[in-house]
């Protein structure tokens, strides 16, 4: 019992990983049909100024680990949104452009990371209380599983509350929809793309920051291992949903942990045969809408 | 035309709308011009394969005089990628298929044959028959591999297929790193079981044929890749790119003639893989990674998905380039340059993503499709105009 409920938590913090990660992509590919291979990038390069500023200020408390946090959203904000309107924004309604450039950008800021801050992990200090354990019904659970998530919590709250109830909200909804109708009312859709890609890029930022926490080091490569993932999640959840994003990270990520645990270390073959078996059986994914 | 916007409609199919870069039609039929291709081509390959008995020396270029080791071991692993790249044109150009699994077959050649040469070492056949037997089953394992992942992936289309085909690549990567029975050496790379391989193919005084061995392999693949696209099939799986409601209206069954691409392309990929064993006398588990399909679309896409000399021509300056830029990175030119430029320019891969951006932002033919901007004279991205008149 105690194993099982370790084993679901520690799923449900990786899955707050995920989450962070897909989030943002799927909400990219549901507006503008951009599948974005520079998010493991943002992720990366928010975790490493994060972890730059906080160690600064102070190393290892609550306080540098918030404004690690902050740096790390902000950062992620504002390169994810710069891309958008640098790069993405020129090449408009031509996806596998789009998704090359993206691609371009990911293996040259990769190579960029290591040439700064070289290929080797850099171990972080984190709050002590993260390092240590609470008892839950036996089951000794790292404490850092649920700062992962309540901040997951925080982000999918923030996002839905933003796509609801703000007029910026409404128009990413009804681009997401049907993006022809919307311009056809003469509302510029272009805007809400930089915004839409803010957002992600600050959830990946701050995702990044707390990889860092949860690996206990950043590298050059943070984001490529969980941009992969992040993928098959989005896939998963169906393109375009956020809900079906949610729920099929923390999906993908218990499977993942059981199958570790319990299959000899098989977890990454089964989320992959887990991807292949939801496309063939239902290819638009959990929640995604009908193509 | 409006076909076209039908497409748009349909999310799924989006991605695949983009990759009109088609070969162009030849222009006011001359009769002289395929043979004058034709002698050209020969030429070329003549050149080529007498260039190890040459002592051509291009600095900067090449490491070294044409008839050193060195240098012929870099030109037969750039002529090697370039058949691989080959391969995935077909898949992606012709066909319009963004297969992000491609290495998965290459390090199937690769992993294959070096496996079953270890598996048949034990056995007391001939040299010979153990060779070229463990090079038969390496297809055999190819074909049927190609033709599992190809039925499943082919039954979604888009991004879908894009990620199913990641997700086998993925598992495959995933297997070979995790060395089962230690058949595959994990992250050590797999070394080439040398025992029963032919003498002539075996150490550095015998670069030159293993040389000729990856130029043949180059032939070889271009040959197939031009008899496919020449075929009734290749002529369907291109109709499939560009429309594939009206292949289905028409009545032919897009799914057999993609299958069969798929197939091909595949296999070529795994005999570029056993080439590849061949010459680097092993395999590493970095060709098995999404990194390196990535690197492959980077190659195409650098040399112009459109032409099929195109990925030729991306084939062999991306693997020139990524190995100058890494002697450049060592230099001392480099060590001296304050470290706001020596931190970038030491990253070879930094500087070909960067010029992977700007050909897809500024030159949407690629390098192949150089000549003829310069001789249209044309501004514009061809799909461009086809769109602006579209709409």
């Amino acid at each position: 019992m105690s194993t099982l409920l370790l084993l679901v938590i520690t799923g449900l913090g990786l899955g707050a990983l995920y989450f962070l990660v897909a989030s943002g992509l799927s909400l990219i590919y549901g507006l503008m049909g951009v599948l974005n291979f520079a998010h493991g990038s943002f992720l990366t390069i928010s975790a490493f100024l994060g972890w730059e500023v906080g160690r600064r200020v102070s190393d290892g408390t609550w306080a540098g680990l918030a404004l690690s946090a902050l740096v790390g959203m902000l950062v992620g904000a504002v390169v994810a949104a710069a891309t958008e309107y640098l790069l993405i924004r020129r090449l408009y309604e031509r996806h596998i452009e789009q998704a090359l450039v993206t691609v371009g950008l990911a293996l040259a800021s990769v190579a960029l990371f290591e040439g700064i801050w070289g290929t080797d992990p850099i171990y972080t200090q984190k709050p002590e209380w993260l390092g240590e354990t609470t008892e839950i019904l036996g089951a000794k659970i790292p404490n850092d599983r649920f700062l992962l998530i309540a901040c997951a919590l925080l982000v999918l709250g923030g996002i839905v509350l933003f796509l609801q109830r703000t007029r910026y909200g409404l128009i990413i909804r009804a681009g997401v929809e049907n993006r022809s109708m919307v311009t056809a009312l003469g509302i510029d859709v272009r805007r809400s793309f930089t915004i839409v890609f803010a957002i992600g890029g600050a959830a990946a930022g701050l995702g990044g920051v707390l990889a860092s926490v949860y690996y206990g080091y950043v590298s050059a490569h943070l984001g490529s291992v969980l941009l992969i993932f992040a993928f098959i999640v989005t896939v998963i959840g169906g393109l375009g949903s956020l809900t079906g994003a949610a729920i099929a990270s923390v999906l993908v990520a218990v499977l993942q942990q059981f199958a570790n645990y319990y299959l000899g270390g098989t977890g990454d073959l089964v989320v992959v045969i887990a991807l292949a078996a939801v496309l063939l059986v239902r290819p638009r994914g959990l929640m995604g809408k009908a193509a | 035309m409006n076909q076209q916007r039908t497409d748009a409609a349909a999310p799924v199919d989006a991605p695949t709308r983009d990759t009109t870069t088609g070969p162009t039609p030849p222009p006011a039929a001359s009769a002289r011009r395929p043979l004058l291709l034709l002698a050209g081509g020969v030429a070329l390959v003549v050149l080529l394969a007498i260039l190890p008995l040459l002592a051509i020396d291009i600095p900067g270029v090449l490491p070294g005089p044409t008839y050193t080791p060195g240098t012929l071991q870099l030109l037969a692993y750039a002529m090697l990628i370039a058949a691989l790249a080959l391969s995935y044109r077909m898949m992606f150009g012709l066909a319009g298929l963004l297969s992000f699994g491609h290495a998965l077959f290459f390090a199937a050649g690769a992993y294959g044959l070096g496996m079953t040469l270890y598996a048949f070492a034990p056995v007391a056949w001939p040299s010979e028959l153990i060779f070229l037997g463990s090079i038969a089953v390496t297809l055999v394992v190819g074909i049927v591999l190609a033709a599992t992942v190809g039925s499943l992936a082919l039954r979604v289309t888009g991004i879908s297929f894009a990620m199913v085909t990641l997700a086998f690549a993925q598992a495959g990567s995933v297997l070979i790193r995790r060395n089962p029975g230690g058949a595959t050496g994990g992250d050590e790379g797999l070394s080439l079981d040398i025992e029963h391989v032919p003498d002539a193919l075996v150490g550095v005084v015998n670069t030159r044929n293993l040389y000729w061995l990856a130029l043949g392999v180059l032939v070889f693949v271009y040959l197939v890749v031009l008899w496919v696209e020449r075929s009734r099939a290749g002529h369907v799986a291109e109709a499939v790119r560009e429309n594939e409601l009206r292949v289905r209206v028409i009545g032919l069954r897009p799914y057999t003639v993609k299958l069969l691409i798929f197939i091909v392309a595949s296999v070529l990929a795994a005999v570029a893989g056993m080439g590849y064993l061949l010459l680097q006398s092993g395999a590493s588990p970095r060709i098995a990674t999404a990194d390196f399909t990535l690197t492959l679309l980077v190659i195409v896409v650098l040399g112009g998905v459109g032409y099929r000399w195109g990925a030729i021509v991306g084939g062999i300056v991306y693997t020139l380039l990524d190995q100058r830029l890494t002697a450049l990175a060592g230099s001392d030119f480099i060590a001296g340059l304050p470290a706001v430029l020596r931190v970038p320019l030491s990253e070879p891969l930094f500087i070909l993503g960067t010029l992977f951006i700007l050909v897809v932002l500024f030159l949407p033919g690629g390098i192949a499709g150089i000549p003829q901007r310069i001789r249209t004279g044309r501004k514009q991205h061809p799909v461009e105009t086809e769109e602006a008149a579209d709409a």
